[in-house]
């Protein structure tokens, strides 16, 4: 069980069976008064959020998750379809479950899907995924217009600034917690 | 770690509230940190150490040195309060405490009107959120509640929501043109405040609030032994699981309450001041080191 002073942004508590996860968090405190601990927290499953304040002698369960490796497959639509590396079973999660993760999937690979009563809620990506570049103007050697970055797209359609000396057909990694390239990969 | 640049302010900040205080004839003093007996107080958790306990507030001895004859008096120091943690919380942080024998509430509102003003021309650069033109806003609890809440403060204590409306309702629009003092709590929270002649059942107890940040709470106050002691046993009686025997009066303190005719004081949360003078948005950010930056 955890307690009111354990509440914190990102911290997964269950409510009425359901599993959330929190977003924002504050702390307070009016003077002589009772701490108070005010959460907006978004259920991983349905999307939903809400907010509530709670005291310091409120308890929570913690939600029943399981992560669980899987490999991504393909998408139909606005469902894509995973498979566990341990058992070949096959599920589906839903685009808007995936949210900005969609920017980043790669067939066949491997990430870290998350589940609540044997329901897929969250995946984990890798932290730096390579993604090969399939849109970008021509970088001109010389080029000293003093632009510091450019925009190009990637073969999942993301687009991202880049500096100006990446070009079509280049490997870039980009951290995935962020959205951000990093470094230009040598095959 | 704060960067150079600030410490050089936070410097600035703490010598002129001293200049400030030294001008206006206050005496400066240090009491003890480590007490083996501290206040109770139903919401403030003190943190233990070695058998007795950190300072939540220099109150108790501040009020004895009242007592010895100290007609003004005020204090800087590291006070501590266990699980309190948030953008505007630390365990550890700084307070600014005062004092002054035959006078009441009002004329610490005045004190911080004055203090402000002297600190604005000589801490540099400024970035308070909110114009210091004197007079400060004033708005009494029952008013504030009446405004922004759909109930009185004793409907509120009844259903035990009073600080969650507070926090939710009331707090966020004070203090965003200038200054703000709530003042006229409700008896029952304020165990160390003289109750109102006309109405005893309100305390003579202020708050001050700039930008919906609590900053300082003052009051007048309360010089009754007797009547003290049995706050302390209600405040006591508040605090769940609390062993019987353990329930300590601090009678020297009690004692000395007994030579004090009127009196009143304030505790104003230094750290907090600072962040907003210095335009900062936590007060991680204002204090020479955070919490994340100690060595564990």
């Amino acid at each position: 069980m955890l307690s009111a002073s354990d509440l914190r942004k990102g911290l997964k508590i269950q409510i009425d069976g359901q599993p959330y996860i929190i977003t924002h968090f504050e702390f307070s405190k009016p003077g002589k008064g009772q701490s108070l601990y005010r959460c907006k927290m978004r259920n991983m499953i349905t999307g939903n959020q809400f907010s509530q304040t709670y005291r310091s002698n409120e308890k929570f369960e913690k939600p029943a998750l399981e992560e669980r490796k899987m490999q991504y497959l393909y998408n139909q639509g606005d469902e894509y379809h995973f498979m566990d590396t341990e058992n070949y079973e096959q599920t589906f999660i839903t685009r808007e479950q995936l949210g900005e993760n969609v920017s980043f999937l790669q067939d066949n690979m491997e990430l870290d899907v998350l589940f609540f009563d044997e329901k897929p809620i969250d995946v984990t990506l890798p932290i730096f995924v390579n993604l090969v570049v399939t849109v970008a103007e021509p970088w001109a050697k010389g080029d000293t217009s003093g632009n510091d970055t450019k925009p190009v797209t990637v073969e999942t359609g993301y687009v991202l600034q880049v500096p100006p000396f990446v070009v079509e057909g280049d490997k870039i990694q980009i951290d995935t917690r962020t959205g951000a390239y990093v470094t230009r990969v040598k095959e | 770690m704060l960067e150079i640049k600030m410490l050089h302010q936070r410097a600035a900040f703490f010598q002129a509230i001293r200049r400030f205080f030294q001008g206006q004839g206050f005496l400066e003093v240090d009491t003890p940190v480590r007490q083996p007996l501290v206040i109770p107080e139903q919401n403030i958790v003190p943190i233990p150490s070695a058998g007795h306990f950190l300072q939540s507030s220099p109150e108790l001895y501040m009020k004895r040195l009242l007592a010895g004859g100290c007609e003004k008096i005020f204090q800087i120091c590291h006070c501590f309060r266990s699980g309190e943690r948030g953008r505007l919380h630390l365990e550890e942080f700084v307070m600014l405490e005062w004092y002054r024998l035959d006078c009441g509430y009002t004329k610490l509102m005045g004190d911080c009107e004055c203090l402000f003003e002297f600190l604005e021309s000589r801490v540099t650069p400024w970035h308070f959120p909110v114009s210091l033109c004197t007079p400060w806003q004033r708005i009494t609890v029952e008013d504030a509640f009446h405004k922004y809440c759909s109930m009185t403060p004793a409907q509120a204590l009844d259903q035990g929501i009073f600080d969650l409306l507070l926090v939710e309702k009331v707090e966020a629009n004070l203090g965003d043109k200038t200054p703000t003092f709530l003042y006229d709590y409700p008896l029952e929270l304020a165990s160390l405040a003289r109750s109102k002649v006309e109405n005893p059942g309100i305390a003579e107890r202020f708050e001050l609030y700039v930008a919906g940040v609590e900053l300082a709470n003052g009051f007048s106050e309360l010089t009754d032994p007797v009547a003290q002691r049995a706050r302390f046993m209600e405040e006591y009686a508040g605090m769940e699981n609390f062993p019987e025997g353990e329930k300590k009066m601090p009678e020297l303190f009690l004692k000395d309450l007994g030579k004090i005719e009127s009196a009143a004081g304030i505790a104003m949360g230094l750290d907090r001041l600072f962040m907003l003078i210095s335009g900062q948005g936590s007060v991680d950010d204002a204090v020479t080191f955070a919490p994340d930056d100690l060595d564990v």
